[in-house]
């Protein structure tokens, strides 16, 4: 009998997930010798300073031709990459930096972090607690505040999220909710009250944006201004919903091993390039100190130890739709990847 | 009054610029070499979520924490930001004929 979780962080399921000692427990690890992890996890700035200057040259150089071109059929494909790179490529940008990963210099993570959260719309102090929260309980329902695919699932959702029409419009609601100092009662359960004031201040400026940013298109005539800043969050977010959706959809909950909830793909350059290999989902969740550029070599030392990975996203979409087809009709079904070797009990 | 030193380890078992775990008394502690020879000791969890920072990443006198990336100064314990927001205790650490000790007092 298929029985609906209560995936809130104020719910049944998270109290019983903190009874049956889900909660911040210990998770399987791969054995990686001292010394490779040591040479692995060693932090550079050359590769995210690279990255990030084509990052944001390409950005100026499609919104200035979009501008260029605003008013023509060609200003569709200038928007288009533009949207990519601000809706979806900030989504790697802004989780890299969150783990102080991406660059050796502290600064660097932190601006590129507030630059990139911005555009994806998520906001900095809140998601830095959530994604700690997700590493510690990943895909533990009632603790993971991260689960973008509940059972069981709403194509409607799933549909409109491409366009981070749910994500978006949850987060400019809670934007008012946290200019006027509040924070939500699941907040509550993974941000310490000492932030508050952070949250605080960062809803306000994220508001006083959008509000410049809308005074400008009415000033202007044109939604020209929002289509540079603002928009592209909404009209650019499908790759990342894209990749996104290949992290962990459709695999086991409730697992200490990040081998059964997780998924490591094998992209093209360019995905990788936008998605700064997150495809390399697993081996990121074993060992977050592992920059980015990094992964593939990790992926290299543990992949004996570790279930198949998936030789494209399409091969991980011919297991994911399917999956979420039946757990609409049996929210109980998950896919069962298989270990090298057995998760300790 | 005269300070106890416990023997951690030897200098050699923990590389420069690296960290080791050490358990005494049914607790568990974080010796640290840094890239000059000075050796420091702190408490061996994470102050965010009791993970071991053994696991984690030593640069420039900070460990990072292996689970969520909290940064602390091991040389004063200082909690570099968010998620790591308490500070870490420290304990006073010397090498004598090539062991690590620590004062656990």
């Amino acid at each position: 009998m298929s029985t609906r979780r209560d995936y809130s962080l104020v719910g049944l399921d998270g109290e019983r997930a903190q009874r049956n000692g889900l909660a911040g427990a210990q998770w399987y690890a791969c054995q990686v010798p001292r010394k490779t992890l040591k040479e692995l996890m060693q932090r550079t700035d050359g590769p995210a300073i690279r990255d990030t200057l084509l990052w944001f040259g390409l950005l100026g150089l499609s919104g200035t031709l979009g501008c260029l071109t605003w008013g023509t059929w060609l200003a569709v494909p200038c928007f288009l990459v533009y949207g990519v790179l601000y809706g979806s490529a900030s989504d790697s940008r802004w989780h890299e930096c969150g783990h102080g990963t991406a660059f050796k210099t502290h600064w660097m993570n932190q601006a590129v972090y507030q630059i990139a959260c911005f555009m994806i719309l998520r906001e900095p102090t809140v998601w830095r607690w959530s994604h700690a929260r997700h590493h510690t309980d990943t895909l533990v329902v009632g603790r993971d505040p991260e689960i973008n695919v509940q059972r069981p699932p709403s194509v409607f959702k799933l549909l409109v999220n491409f366009f981070a029409l749910k994500s978006g419009a949850e987060t400019i609601g809670k934007l008012f909710v946290h200019a006027v100092g509040r924070v939500t009662a699941e907040e509550v359960t993974f941000i310490p009250e000492t932030e508050g004031w952070k949250i605080a201040i960062v809803a306000r400026v994220y508001l006083a944006i959008f509000t410049g940013v809308i005074a400008w298109c009415i000033w202007a005539g044109s939604i020209l201004p929002a289509m540079l800043i603002g928009l592209p969050t909404f009209y650019g977010a499908f790759l990342a919903v894209f990749f996104s959706l290949t992290q962990h959809a459709g695999l086991a909950e409730d697992v200490l091993d990040h081998r059964l909830n997780s998924r490591t793909v094998y992209m093209n350059p360019m995905f990788r390039f936008v998605y700064w290999n997150m495809n390399y989902h697993v081996e990121h969740h074993m060992f977050p100190l592992v920059p980015y550029h990094a992964l593939p070599k990790l992926h290299e030392a543990i992949k004996a130890d570790c279930p198949p990975p998936y030789r494209g996203c399409l091969e991980a979409y011919r297991e994911v739709l399917p999956a979420l087809a039946r757990q609409i009709r049996d929210p109980n079904h998950f896919i069962r990847r298989p270990t090298p070797t057995a998760t300790p009990t | 009054m005269t300070a106890t030193w416990v023997d951690a380890c030897d200098v050699n078992d923990v590389d420069p610029e690296d960290v080791r775990r050490f358990d005494h008394g049914g607790r568990t502690y974080a010796v640290y070499r840094t890239a000059e020879g000075e050796v420091f000791a702190t408490d061996g969890l994470c102050t965010h979520e009791k993970t071991h920072l053994a696991g984690g990443l030593v640069m420039d006198g900070i460990i990072e924490c292996p689970k969520h990336n909290g940064r602390f100064d091991f040389r004063t314990g200082k909690a570099m930001g968010a998620p790591a927001c308490i500070d870490l205790k420290t304990y006073p650490a010397k090498v004598e004929n090539g062991r690590i000790l620590v004062s656990l007092d």
